[in-house]
């Protein structure tokens, strides 16, 4: 298919002209999915956390769900965003609806399952070590939890890393609560989208290799991180 | 069935037990673990619980420590439940917190709740404790097996407990080592902790314990003064323990 | 550890700081415009916005869907103006109090595309109905949007004028894809079926392959736009004063030679059409 070299030729074009409107595009991604990201971690971090050093009555139910969550789809969390912040919506007294602000919203939805799924996982292990520790000591489940995110900060990156992914990747919700607008709710995603609906191929394949590079360079700059701070820490 | 339970405590019994257990039962999967325990041990000193594999002793020092419930009978102290910084417990092998030496001492006296105002002073008497100063930036777990029980036993005297329980301390470490963890120990003794030591080591019960509980298939089948045990065993299950030869 | 879980935590902070730093603070003054994909995929509005924004700072942000969501979102109230290609679905939109009024706005035509090899033999016809039939009876792939958009509901009214009932053959050689109109062209180029598009989609793609148009000039291919304001008195966040002028805008002799200057290739994509009285 001649379009695949095209495609590489277009990527490089982009990034040797990096131009404003890439340069808007790009931002406005990490704008939205480190933002959706950072909400999921607070909220799924202690939520995995506590799943795993509590049990009660329907506990495996709740986490086989969460897990189950894990592969919602975009496009059903986008419509459900829609709905609740739709002017005939209950929160649509708001105005967010085509915001960058309705976007962060569907992918913290998105992201969140995933972070406490895997965050329970890690957390589950790490405490079958600490249990009687933490137990003969005092811990309140609170500080329980606190002991154990802490303990378990670098491997808990990976979770986070596993969510930016998905987040980043991601095109049916925020096409959907963003509305794709120019200079407004444009990003990678939906760019690409745009531009493959236009039959420009070459030039939405090179959009796509550049998110793909961008995601790899995320990933191997924030592993990078996490091996120098652990050599820090434990060597 | 009757036991023939030997007792000969006229020495060191005391009038008024610091623990008593109270036929105790712990079962898993059908099988009583702990059957039928009861002793008291008194205010203070130093009492080995030994007995081979699956004797249950490290049960039993759970079910004192509260990890774990019986599924009958109970554990009481003189004076009610002790809290948590009353009791500390040290395990076979040492369960460090993924941080510094340092850093594992302040999480125990903060989770102890002891004023942040109060605890640099208190570090620095521990690190000194334990002869920890130069590896008290270091991380945990990079340490060798001796210096992490160290830092595990240090750990367990941040708050001067008045029990301290110890599940086999010493098993995997050399002779060094070991006497460095034996000294802590007599130094919390010192300081009036009463300790529950589980061991299989003949040479260490008899350079700490004051006295001996020996257990097999989860009853108390000995009580004696350290002394009299290791010189005149009553029981044949402790005879053939202290022979060598392998009962379960 | 104190001061290891400072320079941790604060970093962290700034990052959080930095990615939810206050967003709305840009141009109060904007509406909000659903339309279609077509007019957005032609780049008529990119041509269009700058020169309406110039003149009276007003923003316009385009919401790009089909006819049918637009019409469904602008009853919603998420939107301040319709400008979409359905006229009967656009009437009933006014009639039922969606809308204040419709204008005429512009048009465009639809035109018949397929691959060059032709198995059915409609090059050159300028009948479409007939093409259709031809269509049918060589039972020859045809992609269509099945979608409910515009472009949609006016290729089922041409088959129905053709007296062919195209959805029992769906799955057939007739396909559904129900996607967008580019979309639509990618799978139609990718099969080598026909497809009805509107021609500034069509002109603007950038696909084609060996596609081509072989029907057009047909009257019935007329594809008429309307504008509506939504209305204001159902929806109390409509931005009516903004919305009234753009649609002003729009309608005037400025607006109406913008439009007929918009040029794809040297082609003029889309021919002003409102009727000012």
């Amino acid at each position: 298919m001649q379009d695949f070299g095209a495609a590489f030729v277009e990527a490089f074009a982009l990034i040797v002209n990096f131009d404003a409107q890439l340069a808007e595009i790009i931002g406005l991604s990490l704008r939205v999915t480190l933002s959706a990201v950072v909400i999921a971690c607070v909220i799924g971090l202690p939520l995995g956390a506590l799943l795993a050093v509590t049990r009660f009555p329907g506990r495996g139910l709740v986490v086989a769900v969460i897990s189950g969550l894990m592969g919602l789809p975009p496009v059903v969390v986008g419509l459900g965003v829609y709905l609740l912040l739709s002017s005939a919506g209950p929160l649509g007294v708001l105005q967010l609806l085509y915001t960058p602000t309705a976007m962060i919203i569907a992918q913290a939805i998105l992201v969140t399952p995933i972070v406490a799924a895997l965050t329970r996982q890690v957390i589950d292990d790490l405490h079958i070590e600490y249990d009687e520790l933490l137990r003969s000591l005092g811990s309140s489940r609170m500080e329980t939890v606190a002991t154990l995110l802490w303990d378990a900060r670098y491997s808990l990156l990976t979770a986070a890393l596993a969510g930016l992914g998905r987040a980043f990747a991601e095109v049916g919700a925020v096409m959907i609560v963003g509305g794709n607008i120019n200079h407004v709710t444009r990003v990678m995603t939906t760019a690409i989208a745009l531009e493959t609906s236009k039959g420009a191929l070459a030039l939405a394949l090179g959009l796509g290799i550049i998110l793909v590079c961008l995601s790899v360079l995320i990933n191997a700059g924030l592993m990078g991180l996490r091996r120098t701070a652990e050599r820090m820490a434990y060597a | 069935m009757p036991e023939v339970l030997a007792m000969d405590f006229a020495e060191e019994i005391e009038t008024e037990p610091a623990i008593v257990l109270e036929d105790l039962v712990f079962a898993r999967g059908g099988r009583r673990l702990v059957d039928r325990l009861s002793m008291t041990l008194g205010p203070a000193g130093v009492t080995a619980l030994m007995g081979p594999n699956g004797a249950g002793k490290s049960l039993t020092l759970r079910l004192i420590a509260g990890l774990i419930e019986p599924d009958r009978g109970q554990v009481r102290f003189a004076g009610g439940d002790p809290a948590p910084q009353e009791m500390a417990l040290v395990f076979q092998k040492p369960v460090l917190l993924r941080r510094s030496v340092r850093a594992n001492l302040d999480h125990a006296l903060k989770t102890y709740g002891v004023p942040r105002r109060e605890r640099a002073g208190r570090l620095a008497e521990l690190l000194a404790l334990g002869q920890l100063e130069s590896l008290a930036e270091r991380p945990a777990r990079v340490l060798s097996g001796g210096e992490q029980q160290r830092v595990a036993m240090v750990r367990a005297l941040v708050a001067g407990p008045r029990y301290l329980l110890l599940d086999e301390p010493t098993v995997s470490l050399d002779p060094q080592a070991t006497a460095a963890i034996e000294a802590l120990v007599s130094r919390a003794v010192a300081d009036g902790a009463r300790v529950i030591l589980v061991t299989h080591d003949r040479g260490q019960a008899q350079r700490l314990a004051d006295d001996i509980r020996f257990l097999h298939k989860g009853r108390l089948v000995e009580a004696a003064s350290a002394a009299r045990f290791f010189r005149a065993p009553q029981s044949a299950e402790a005879r053939a323990y202290l022979a060598g030869e392998l009962l379960l | 550890m104190h001061a290891k879980a400072l320079r941790s935590v604060v970093p962290a902070l700034l990052v959080a700081a930095l990615v939810l730093a206050p967003e709305r603070a840009t141009a109060e003054d904007f509406i909000i415009v659903q339309s279609t994909t077509s007019t957005q995929n032609s780049g008529l509005y990119d041509h269009l916005l700058p020169q309406f924004r110039e003149k009276t700072g007003i923003e316009v942000r385009v919401v790009a869907v089909g006819t049918g969501q637009a019409i469904k979102n602008a009853q919603n109230c998420d939107g301040d103006v319709l400008l979409v290609h359905a006229k009967a679905a656009e009437e009933r939109f006014v009639a039922e109090g969606y809308g204040v009024s419709r204008s005429d706005v512009m048009y465009n035509d639809f035109v018949l595309v397929g691959p060059a090899a032709d198995d059915a033999a409609i090059a050159g016809g300028k009948d479409v109905t007939a093409a259709l039939a031809k269509i049918e009876a060589a039972a020859a792939p045809f992609a269509s949007r099945g979608d409910d958009s515009g472009t949609h509901k006016k290729e089922l009214a041409l088959w129905t004028a053709a007296g062919i009932d195209p959805l029992g053959a769906s799955g057939t050689w007739y396909r559904e894809t129900g996607s967008g109109m580019g979309a639509t062209l990618n799978i139609a180029v990718g099969m080598g079926a026909y497809a009805m598009t509107d021609r500034a989609t069509w002109i603007a793609f950038g696909n084609k392959a060996g596609h081509r148009i072989l029907v057009e000039g047909d009257e019935r291919l007329f594809n008429q736009y309307g504008i509506i304001l939504v209305n204001p008195e159902r929806c109390a966040n409509v931005k009516a004063e903004q919305g009234q002028r753009f649609i002003d805008w729009i309608l005037s002799d400025e607006g109406q030679s913008a439009i007929a200057d918009y040029r794809r290739d040297g082609k003029q994509l889309f021919f002003p059409n409102a009727r000012i009285s």
